[in-house]
Formats: structure tokens, C-alpha cells, sequence
């Protein structure tokens, strides 16, 4: 009984130490931010308009200029160092982005791109102005036929890698998984003002709950950054993430399934040790 | 050339040349610890097991590690944890035990301090013991280094700026620490030196020192009682071993103590496996960048207390550094500060049992607010646990003087 009395009282200070500097520390550390929200609830999207993708084909004519759509047969009109040199940054293929694009966030990132990726602070239109012009003249119907299109030609199934790839590694490297960022370094650090960071790790050192959270809305945890908000779905977003687990925590499962097995032999080793105790002690007692 | 039988089997072979035998009872059979101990008596071979997995672990990490700085967080990050087989598990083996180790060292400590084992006679096992915790300190510090992730250079550039505010040498000293003007390529590999082998050899040794302190006073008791341990002894080789107050160290001290090790082990890899961010804090899963501070730096859990100390006396940096200094080096004198010449468990001496139980409060308020950003009413709060502190050890002869007094010098 005395014994188990100064168990209790071990665990119990050794407890009240260990929320002071984990769970408070961390909740003063991070206070407490929204869920991530997939709809874009504040975006002017495609308010309700449903697009026909014929015509959409026509429009899409306004995107091969900068864009390639490989799905659909066009190329890139430029190199990817030469299109980065001239915008800062190398533009997306848009073969999958109605794939992994938010359709209404897409519609509003079409319509005005520094509004809805939420980097207004960065590209005023008067020192700085975002290489993708606003197509919000276009009207909603045309831009809703545009996505449409988008959509008729987006890949049904897409591995987590790609999302990967087409979402953040225009600008980010990830060095564990051996992709480098499709923007020269120098380039893309120039464009955002520091150098993006690698994101081998960034699931262990930031973990899945900020990881999506801060993906969903940077400026959200991150204030004035200069990372924008893409607009990934739920379902994009969270290949994205697994992408950076299989990178950064690459032996998750086995962790995982080695843990019990361990405890179990560790459970029993126990049992048998206080047997063997029981039985010596029973001879000095 | 002594004269040598045939020997009858390689136990007899081995004790005609090693005296195993006798080794055996002096170090094993016939060393006796008293018989009315609780579990909290274990730590020690708890203690003892944790650091063997701390050095099991440290062999295979430093298989592949390279203490380099272009090369020393992606050896950790990507080879160990990613491509090694069983790499991740070593590295999270080494962490979380490298946490766990100073959360066992504090039990023990307190403990120590909880049943007066310090006094008396047992000075040099009190001593040596805060030997261990000085250089398990250096160690984690080292060793914290090593991944070279954000929290291992601000830690290494923070602690290391500490010793310039040593007078007259202190600037100089500091280089000196480094090797370098800042925390750089030679810092790194030179803590890499001292993590992997001045270090871990000063503790063996400090460790056998430890051990071979308790010979002659022997362990205490948690009714705090003098023993004759060569009558006891006697009573026990007789056959008398429920009557005796004493056991012998193999097997029957041990068989409690292999029982303490399975739980404490459950508790241990439930941690390494579910519950590692503790002490593998995610901040420093971000490569070193000495142009980028990170938002909040703070040691690790267990040098909180220390940190707060020196934090906690915010309007003058000097007097902090003086505070800190002081709260490294105090508990060495615990014997000599305690001025009640008898030895007894802290709830038969009154004013120490409060002054116990002030310490433990204390202590844990200067961790918490150690970690916290020292803004506002926390700034305050660290002041004043700090100031409490100091003024405990101030206390502590007079009190014991007082409970001495009052209990007739009984």
C-alpha cells in the first residue's frame, strides 16, 4: 500500500511537470486557430454558374500563351528556366488542376489570382504585379465553361507524388524524395523574397495538423507570408500530406506495428519478473 | 610461481586465477542492502539500465553519423531515420531515453534529499552522484548538438554565450568553448568528440566511483535505521533471513529491482514508440539556419529550472548568471548545509519535511515557467520562483539547526 502511495504521489508531480512544459507550453506557443475551411467560403467563385466544357475549349486559348495543358496536347510555349526568368516563377501545367483545385477557389484565383491565393500584400498591382493577369472581365459564365474544360480533360485518379509535384514543387525542393523545386533557386527565392523552404521533414517538424491547416491558408498561421494559398481539396491536400509522410516519416508503419509487439513482450517480461520476486522475497519475508 | 591444482571445470579454473568466487560474494551475494526499502530504492539500477541503452543505442547512431555540418543533419534525418533498417527505432531509443534518464536522475536525487541518505557518512556517494548529474548534463547538451536541427545551434549559441558573461575571460572563453566566433563547423565536431567519448568515459568512471561509495556507509533505509550490517550478515548466513535486516544484493535486491526495470521499460517504450515529441522536440527537425531564429528558444525540459534561474532576475543579466552558477553548484553542499546530525526520513523532521515539499513546488514552477515567454506577470512569476529558491538553501542550515534542536539531537 505504502508503495503504491509513493507511486502516486511520483506520478502525479512527475504529471503536473509534464503539462506544464508540453500542452501549456504548446497552447501558448500556437493558440488556437480555425479548422482549415475546403470550401472557400470567402471567395467569389463560381457563385452557382455550371459550365459546358466545349466552350470552355475555345477559351482555354487564353492559357497556352504562358500555360501548358499536356493532357490536351499543348507544350509550354518556353523553356522552364526561360518562362521563369520572365515571370518570376515557372507556370503550372493545367492538365490536373481541376483535378486538384477547389473549383470554386479556382474561378476566383482565375478571376483575380493575388486576391484569392490571399497575397494582396505582396503584388499590389502598383510595385509589384502577379504574373497572371485577372481574367474577371471574362464574366462567370466563361470562366465556369473554363473549368468545365479543365475538368474534362483532369486525370481521374492522380498518385499523391503528383499532387505533390504539381502543387508545391514549382517552389519547393524536397530533397529526401529527390524532387527539386521546377523554379531555379535563385530565381524562385528572388520571386518570393527567401528561399522556400525544403519540405523533407516538415511532417515531423511541423506534424499533420498544422501541415494542413497552413497548407489550407498560410496567412492564416504564418501572417505576411509570401506563400500562397493554392486552393488544394480536401482529398488533394491530404495526398499532399501523406506524400510528406511517406518522405519525412518514411517508417511511420513500422513504428506503428512494431509498438505493441514490443510492449506485449515487455507486459509479459513484467509478469514473469514479479513472479520471480514474489518467489525470492518469500524467504526474507 | 604460486603453486596451481588441476582445476575441476571452468568455474574452478577461473576463481584459481581470478578469485571469481570471491568477487562473486563481495560484489554480488555478500554485498548486503537493508531489507525495509520501497521501489524508489530501484532507481538506481534503473539508472544504471537506461544509461547501458543510451550507450547501446549511441554505437549503432554513430555507425552512420557524420559530425559535420554539411552533412550532420541529413546523416541523422535521411540515413538513420529513413534508409537504415531500425535506424528511426536507435534514434528514437537514444532521445527519448536521453529525457527520460534526467526524469529517473531527479526521482533519485530527491529521494536522496527526501531520506537524508547524503549525511553521515555517506557524503562521497551524495558527491560523486552530483558528479553524474553534471556531466549527464554535459552529455545531453553535447549530444543535443549533434543533430544539428534549428534547436541544436540556438540552444548551442545561447549556452555557449553564457560563459562571456564570466568577468575578465569571459569574451575570450567563449571562443574558446566554440572554437570559432560563432557556433559553427569546429564547435560541432568538438562536441561530437565530447559526446562520444571524454564524456561518456568521465561517467563511467565517476559511475564506478559511485557505486564503490556506497560500500562503507551502505544504502540507507527508509526508516532511516543504523544497522550493524556484520551482525545482520551473520544472522542472515546463519539462516536466519527473515529475522535479519538485511538481503544480499544478488539475487533477492535484484529480483525487485528486474521487477522495477520490466514496468519502468513499458513505460520507457510506450514513450520511444507513441509519445517521443517530448523529448525529440519537432523544432529541431528544421536544419540549423543561423539567419533565422527560431519564435520561442528554450533548453530542454530538464535544464528548465536552471534557465529560469537565470532568466527569472530579467533586469540585470549579471546577477542571473550569478543565480544560475549558484543553482548548479548548490546541491553539492546539501551535506554540508544540513545541520541535523541525525539521519531520518523527512516526515519524522518537521520544518524539513515543508522545506521538502517547497522545493519539489518550486522547482516545478521554475520548469513550467522556464519553457514560457518571459513577458509580463511570467517574468515576475520566474523572479520570485528564483528568489525563492536562493532563499531555501539560505534557509535550509537554519531550519535543520531548529528540527535538531527541538528533537533533543534524538
Amino acid at each position: 500500500m505504502r508503495e503504491l502511495k509513493i507511486l502516486l504521489i511520483v506520478i502525479i508531480f512527475t504529471g503536473i511537470t509534464y503539462w506544464g512544459v508540453e500542452p501549456l507550453a504548446h497552447s501558448v506557443f500556437h493558440p488556437h486557430t480555425p479548422d482549415a475551411d475546403y470550401t472557400f467560403k470567402d471567395v467569389d467563385g463560381l457563385n452557382g454558374v455550371k459550365g459546358d466544357a466545349s466552350k470552355g475549349a475555345e477559351i482555354a486559348t487564353n492559357c497556352i500563351g504562358c500555360h501548358s495543358i499536356k493532357s490536351a496536347g499543348f507544350e509550354a510555349p518556353m523553356s522552364a528556366n526561360d518562362a521563369a526568368a520572365t515571370y518570376g516563377v515557372v507556370p503550372p501545367d493545367l492538365s490536373t488542376a481541376a483535378k486538384i483545385y477547389d473549383h470554386n477557389y479556382l474561378a476566383a484565383f482565375i478571376k483575380n489570382p493575388a486576391v484569392a491565393s490571399k497575397v494582396a500584400h505582396k503584388f499590389d498591382g502598383v510595385n509589384k504585379v502577379h504574373p497572371m493577369p485577372g481574367y474577371d472581365y471574362l464574366g462567370n459564365e466563361a470562366i465556369a465553361d473554363l473549368i468545365a474544360y479543365l475538368g474534362s480533360i483532369a486525370p481521374k485518379d492522380i498518385s499523391a507524388k503528383a499532387v505533390f509535384e504539381d502543387a508545391c514543387s514549382r517552389c519547393h525542393s524536397m530533397k529526401y524524395a529527390k524532387i527539386s523545386s521546377t523554379t531555379q533557386v535563385d530565381v524562385v527565392s528572388k520571386y518570393m523574397g527567401s528561399t522556400p523552404p525544403d519540405l523533407s521533414m516538415m511532417i515531423r517538424s511541423r506534424g499533420d495538423e498544422y501541415l494542413h491547416k497552413f497548407i489550407n491558408d498560410p496567412q492564416k498561421l504564418l501572417h505576411g507570408t509570401s506563400m500562397p494559398r493554392v486552393g488544394l481539396t480536401k482529398e488533394s491536400e491530404e495526398k499532399v500530406v501523406e506524400f510528406m509522410t511517406q518522405t519525412g516519416d518514411s517508417k511511420k508503419d513500422e513504428r506503428e506495428s512494431l509498438g505493441p509487439k514490443v510492449l506485449m513482450y515487455l507486459a509479459i517480461l513484467a509478469v514473469f519478473a514479479y513472479l520471480w520476486k514474489v518467489k525470492i522475497w518469500r524467504e526474507v519475508h | 610461481m604460486a603453486h596451481f591444482k588441476e582445476a575441476n571445470g571452468v568455474g574452478e579454473w577461473l576463481d584459481q586465477r581470478l578469485a571469481t568466487g570471491t568477487l562473486t560474494k563481495v560484489l554480488m551475494t555478500e554485498y548486503w542492502i537493508p531489507k525495509n526499502i520501497n521501489f524508489l530504492w530501484a532507481m538506481g539500477m534503473v539508472l544504471a539500465f537506461t544509461f547501458k541503452i543510451l550507450v547501446i543505442s549511441g554505437i549503432f547512431l554513430l555507425m552512420y553519423y557524420k559530425p559535420d555540418v554539411n552533412l550532420a543533419f541529413d546523416s541523422v534525418n535521411y540515413t538513420i531515420m529513413q534508409e537504415v533498417e531500425y535506424g528511426w527505432l536507435f534514434r528514437h531509443v537514444h532521445g527519448v531515453a536521453a529525457s527520460v534518464v534526467f526524469l529517473v536522475i531527479y526521482i533519485h536525487m530527491l529521494v536522496g534529499i527526501y531520506y537524508g541518505s547524503y549525511k553521515r557518512g555517506r557524503e562521497m556517494i551524495w558527491i560523486s552522484g552530483m558528479l553524474l548529474f553534471v556531466t549527464f548534463s554535459a552529455e545531453a547538451f553535447s549530444g543535443y548538438m549533434l543533430p544539428w536541427g534549428q534547436m541544436s545551434y540556438w540552444a548551442a549559441q545561447v549556452i555557449t554565450n553564457l560563459f562571456g558573461g564570466i568577468p575578465l575571460i569571459g569574451s575570450e572563453l567563449v571562443i574558446w568553448i566554440r572554437g570559432n566566433f560563432v557556433v559553427a563547423d569546429a564547435t560541432l565536431t568538438r562536441f561530437f568528440m565530447l559526446h562520444v567519448l571524454l564524456l561518456p568515459l568521465a561517467i563511467m568512471m565517476i559511475i564506478v566511483l559511485h557505486f564503490y561509495s556506497l560500500r562503507i556507509p551502505h544504502v540507507n533505509n527508509q526508516e532511516c535505521e543504523e544497522l550493524d550490517f556484520d551482525k545482520e550478515a551473520e544472522k542472515y548466513k546463519k539462516g536466519d533471513k527473515k529475522g535479519a535486516k538485511i538481503i544480499p544484493f544478488w539475487p533477492v535486491f535484484m529480483a525487485k529491482d528486474v521487477f522495477v526495470v520490466a514496468v519502468f521499460m513499458i513505460f520507457f517504450f510506450y514513450l520511444v514508440f507513441y509519445h517521443y515529441n517530448f523529448a525529440m522536440d519537432p523544432v529541431n527537425f528544421d536544419q540549423a539556419n543561423p539567419m533565422k531564429t527560431p519564435a520561442h528558444i528554450y533548453p530542454e525540459w530538464y535544464f528548465l529550472w536552471s534557465y529560469e534561474v537565470l532568466r527569472g532576475f530579467f533586469f540585470s543579466s549579471d546577477l542571473g548568471l550569478a543565480a544560475f552558477g549558484v543553482a548548479n553548484i548548490i546541491f553539492f553542499l546539501m551535506p554540508f548545509l544540513d545541520k541535523d546530525k541525525t539521519v531520518k526520513p523527512a516526515h519524522k523532521r518537521p520544518m524539513f519535511f515543508i522545506w521538502f515539499w517547497l522545493l519539489i513546488i518550486d522547482m516545478i514552477v521554475l520548469t513550467v515557467y522556464g519553457k514560457l515567454p518571459p513577458t509580463g506577470p511570467n517574468a515576475w512569476i520566474g523572479f520570485v520562483a528564483s528568489v525563492v529558491f536562493l532563499v531555501l538553501f539560505v534557509l535550509l542550515p537554519i531550519i535543520t539547526k531548529i528540527d535538531f534542536n527541538k528533537a533533543g539531537g534524538k
